[in-house]
């Protein structure tokens, strides 16, 4: 049992780790400012797919990662202005995105590089297999003063919570939450465009696999702030570093493999359990999910 | 008028994504027109085109059911995939224990199996909502997961066939095996896998139209849905419809697998669901939450996905993902409903009609 506790176990959490917490700040920032984002899955699919595609065409992974987080912007526009302009229901107008983004690389793809839903291999030295990995972990500490000592993150909070007190104080509560919606396609855009450039060394069709949907579980774990989003992704993290390190090598008593599903299904399990308010209570921003309606 | 307002929105939407999706083709070397030509022509055929569309548009049907219902009580189900899943194992897991069973009780077992498994399953999130008050969106996107975990689990470990490199199960019992419609209507071949569960479709919009607006249960769900707190004065417990509606809800997601298992498969295979569940809300949002609506915007995707598949043999570059994002754009336009109504809201065609 001892032998899989190791270094290497601990670096490949961290590394499992990344695009969750890229994602689940971006999250953060759009849930924060009352836009609830389930088009994280979406948004990171637009960053991964423009990274691996750009970076092939470009010979360079800096701009094939400028690319993805173009791309997770331009998909959380789509989302903000159908939000917030046109005040669509939120969690719908999510899932358009993640059905229209799990067909749209494909589609792209199939036409650009006449190949069924992923991209060209990448050679190594085009891969940037560190650089996300420290965004992620400034973008915590960095979120957290943004959130907690800046105006912007001031206001920001204000018209998730009370968008009609903000308003009568002049805070501009469209603006601020076109802000936050944009601000969670960029994370997640970085998120992705680690997975295919940097894990990985190209695109495939659904690589995200439910990323976006385990990032939000970490959001809704980590109760919508920074430091204990990240403590909810490193562990969810962990256990998908667990359950690949664990396949094949450590066995039941019986002599069975240990399934890898029933690790797969932490994550999930726990949300749910911290929703109900079993362990603590976790309170969602009070305006989430409700559009504002300027009174005239 | 009421009627051609209903009909004319989502028509709009659906032209609107079509115009966008042929631009696309247009961006990658394909003629719209042509591709559009196929994708129709291959959905329509006798009898192969159609008899594919309408076996494409059974599992929407049910899931788009399912969402309206959830969506009149007020709540967003899009744990539809998860329930189905869960009742598609199911209603295997009954027709392969009970294999030995004669028809006669093996076949309503089946049914049932299919239909408590996906209401226990869509009642998770209702309890979970009532007594805690979470988010039952949160909820049914992770119970979604959860469920495709646990069924892979079962598949994997307790019922494969041993030495199978498909993940699925062992085949169910012949008695639990439903008719084919070839072999009931005369000129239409049995090669093709619609079968009786597609009937079923058609008796459930009937069902949940009757319950939704003929029942007593159906206006207080409706009521809860509309206004709450009316409800709530005049005598509805919330907590009570919330319940029921998930659990009606999860049941109607559930018959998908009556289709996929008894109908089509024969066992449970892993992964079976092209996104239903989530496709059940764009049915239901195009559809305006009303069981016709429903069965048109059904028949619309199964359309789609049949034509799809012959869009991608036959032309140069497009691929069946083009279905996807004609989906994704078609629920953007319907969700974002002022965005079609701003321009043509001045010339009185879109007003907002008072439901």
């Amino acid at each position: 049992m001892a032998e899989i506790f190791t270094i290497a176990l601990i670096w490949s959490s961290i590394r499992l780790s990344t695009p969750l917490i890229l994602a689940a700040l971006g999250g953060l920032f759009s849930e924060r400012s009352g836009v609830i984002n389930i088009a994280l899955e979406g948004m990171m699919l637009a960053g991964a797919f423009t990274a691996a595609a750009v970076t092939y065409a470009a010979g360079n992974p800096i701009v094939g990662l400028a690319a993805g987080m173009a791309a997770g912007t331009l998909i959380a526009a789509i989302h903000a202005v159908a939000c917030i302009r046109y005040k669509a229901d939120q969690v719908v107008t999510g899932t358009a995105i993640n059905i229209l983004m799990i067909g749209m690389p494909a589609f792209l793809s199939g036409a650009f590089f006449l190949s069924s839903g992923s991209t060209p291999q990448l050679p190594r030295d085009q891969l940037i297999p560190w650089l996300p990995i420290w965004i992620a972990f400034l973008v915590v500490p960095l979120s957290w003063y943004v959130l907690y000592k800046t105006p912007f993150g001031l206001r920001l909070r204000a018209v998730g919570e009370n968008p009609e007190a903000a308003d009568a104080a002049g805070v501009p509560v469209a603006r601020m939450r076109y802000a936050g919606v944009l601000l969670s396609g960029l994370l997640a855009g970085i998120g992705g465009a680690y997975l295919s450039i940097g894990q990985s060394s190209l695109f495939t069709r659904n690589m995200t696999s439910g990323r976006g949907f385990i990032a939000l579980a970490a959001l809704i774990f980590g109760k919508w702030r920074p430091f204990q989003t990240l403590l909810a992704c490193l562990l969810f993290g962990f256990t998908e570093a667990i359950s690949i390190q664990m396949q094949g090598v450590v066995k039941l008593p019986s002599g069975e493999d240990i399934p890898v599903q029933f690790i797969q299904m932490v994550p999930y399990v726990l949300t749910i359990v911290v929703l109900a308010g079993f362990i603590g209570s976790s309170r969602p921003p009070q305006a989430l999910g409700i559009p504002y309606q300027k009174e005239r | 008028m009421k009627l051609l307002r209903e009909l004319l929105f989502p028509l709009v939407a659906v032209i609107a994504a079509f115009v966008i999706g042929g631009i696309l083709i247009l961006i990658i070397g394909d003629n719209p027109i042509e591709a559009y030509r196929l994708l129709l022509g291959s959905a329509l055929s006798w009898p192969d085109g159609i008899g594919y569309t309408l076996f494409y548009a059974t599992p929407l049907i049910f899931t788009g059911l399912a969402v309206l219902v959830a969506f009149r009580c007020g709540l967003l189900n899009i744990g539809a995939e998860g329930q189905l899943y869960v009742a598609a194992f199911a209603t295997a897991w009954v027709g392969i224990t009970l294999a030995n069973l004669s028809a006669w009780i093996l076949l309503p077992l089946c049914f049932a199996a299919a239909i408590v498994a996906g209401g226990v399953w869509g009642a998770i999130p209702g309890v979970l909502k009532a007594r805690f008050g979470s988010h039952e969106v949160i909820n049914t996107i992770m119970l979604n997961f959860i469920a495709v975990a646990l069924v892979s689990y079962f598949t994997q470990y307790h019922y494969k066939i041993p030495g199978d490199p498909i993940m699925q199960t062992s085949p169910i019992g012949g008695g639990a095996h439903i008719a084919r419609l070839g072999k009931i209507i005369p000129a239409f071949p049995e090669r093709i896998p619609l079968n009786l569960a597609f009937i079923l479709a058609l008796v459930c919009c009937v069902l949940v139209y009757l319950f939704l607006w003929r029942t007593k249960w159906g206006y207080e769900l409706r009521a809860t849905g509309s206004n709450p707190t009316a409800a709530e004065y005049g005598g509805i417990s919330i907590r009570k419809q919330i319940i029921i509606a998930m659990t009606i809800s999860g049941a109607l997601a559930g018959m998908v697998g009556i289709n996929e298992v008894l109908g089509y498969r024969y066992r449970y295979y892993d992964g079976f669901s092209a996104n239903y569940g989530f496709t059940g809300i764009a049915v239901a949002l195009l559809g305006r939450n009303h069981p016709v609506g429903v069965l048109l915007a059904a028949l619309l995707f199964g359309m789609l996905i049949r034509g799809g598949i012959f869009v991608d043999a036959f032309t140069n570059n497009v691929t069946k993902d083009l279905v996807d994002v004609l989906q994704g754009i078609v629920i953007l336009f319907v969700a974002a409903e002022a965005l079609l109504r701003g321009p043509f809201g001045k010339f009185g065609l879109l007003k907002r009609s008072k439901v």
